[in-house]
C-alpha cells in the first residue's frame, strides 16, 4: 500500500494535527485541527484503510530521522568533489545513494554557500522542511515571526542567530512554497584540514543546514 | 503542459487574489523576477487541496527576486535575493 503519510496528498510533510497552514502555529494540543486529525486517524483505522500499527510505524520512522543524515551528506561533499558535484546536480539521488533512504516524491535541492553567497531556508506558507534528511523542524522554524521575517529582513534574523554577514555577501533566501525541499551545503571551515569524514560530520549541525549559522572548527 | 518560460527570462507573478488554497505567496504577487530553473511538472495544489485530480500537471519554476523589488523599504544590500517556487499559471512574461 502506498504510504498514506508521505504520498498522494497536496502537501507532503507538514505536521499533521494543529499545523494547518492558516492556523496559528502557536496553537498547541486540543485545538480544532488536532481533534479533526485524531477523528480522521480513528476513522481510517476503523475502516481498515490503515492499521494502527502502520500508523505507529510511520511515526516511528519519521522520528528516527535526524540532522545526522544531512550532516553525512555535507561531510561527504567536503571530502569528495565528485559526490559534491552529484549532490548539487540532484540532491534527491545523492541522498538516496549515500543514506539508503527514499526521498521521492519530494525533490531535494542542495544550495551551496560560497564566499560571496549565503543561503537560508524558510517556508513562509507552512512548515515545509527536508524531513527525510533533517528530521522534524525546530519550533522556531514553524513560528510566524521566523516565517515572515526570514523573507523580509533576513539579515536581522541571521544577526539574532549570531550570524552577521558583510554587505558584499549576497543573502539568498529560499522559500519552500511547493514541491521542492532545500538543504544548505555550508562552507567547510578553516582549521578542519585533514579531519576524517566522521569528525567533519559532527560539526555540521541542523542550523548550519537551514542556513541560520555556519559550522565552526571549535564547535 | 509545456514549460513556457526558460531560465533567465523575466516574469511577473499575477497580481490576483482568489480565495482558496494558493501557493503563490502573497508578498510576491505583482512583482517581477527571473526564472532560475524549471523544476518539472507537478499537480496543481489549488485542486489537490480539495481532493481533485490536480491534472493537468503544471510546470513549476524557481523564480529569483531582488529583495528591493519585493520590499521597497528593504534595508539590506541591493544584491540580496529571495527564490520562490511558482507554478506556471501564476506567471506572465515581464
Amino acid at each position: 500500500m502506498a504510504d498514506p503519510h508521505t504520498q498522494g496528498h497536496d502537501h507532503h510533510d507538514h505536521d499533521h494535527g494543529d499545523d494547518q497552514p492558516h492556523a496559528p502555529v502557536e496553537e498547541k494540543g486540543g485545538g480544532e485541527y488536532a481533534l479533526m486529525a485524531e477523528a480522521m486517524r480513528q476513522l481510517l483505522v476503523e475502516k481498515g484503510v490503515i492499521t494502527a500499527d502502520e500508523f505507529r510505524e510511520q511515526i516511528e520512522r519519521m522520528d528516527s530521522r535526524s540532522p545526522a543524515l544531512g550532516a553525512r551528506m555535507v561531510a561527504r561533499a567536503w571530502v569528495d568533489p565528485a559526490y559534491k558535484a552529484r549532490l548539487l546536480k540532484d540532491g534527491s539521488a545523492a541522498a538516496e545513494e549515500l543514506l539508503d533512504i527514499t526521498v521521492a516524491p519530494l525533490r531535494l535541492i542542495v544550495v551551496e554557500n560560497k564566499p560571496k553567497l549565503h543561503n537560508m531556508i524558510v517556508c513562509t506558507l507552512c512548515s515545509c522542511y527536508p524531513r527525510n534528511v533533517l528530521g522534524l523542524p525546530p519550533d522556531w522554524y514553524k513560528s510566524r515571526p521566523y516565517r515572515s521575517r526570514a523573507v523580509s529582513e533576513p539579515r536581522a534574523v541571521l544577526a539574532e542567530f549570531g550570524t552577521v554577514l558583510p554587505d558584499d555577501v549576497e543573502v539568498r533566501v529560499h522559500d519552500s512554497t511547493a514541491d521542492m525541499r532545500y538543504l544548505v551545503l555550508p562552507m567547510r571551515p578553516a582549521g578542519t584540514e585533514g579531519w576524517s569524514e566522521e569528525k567533519l560530520a559532527a560539526i555540521v549541525t541542523r542550523d548550519t543546514m537551514i542556513g541560520v549559522t555556519e559550522p565552526r572548527a571549535d564547535a | 503542459m509545456t514549460p513556457e518560460f526558460n531560465p533567465g527570462e523575466r516574469v511577473r507573478v499575477r497580481a490576483a487574489y482568489p480565495p482558496g488554497h494558493v501557493r503563490a505567496p502573497w508578498y510576491c504577487r505583482g512583482h517581477v523576477g527571473e526564472v532560475e530553473r524549471v523544476c518539472g511538472e507537478f499537480g496543481n495544489p489549488e485542486q489537490l487541496a480539495y481532493g481533485l485530480s490536480g491534472e493537468p500537471a503544471r510546470p513549476l519554476y524557481r523564480v529569483r527576486f531582488r529583495q528591493s523589488e519585493l520590499w521597497p523599504a528593504y534595508r539590506g544590500p541591493g544584491g540580496d535575493t529571495v527564490e520562490i517556487e511558482i507554478y506556471q499559471h501564476w506567471l506572465e512574461r515581464a
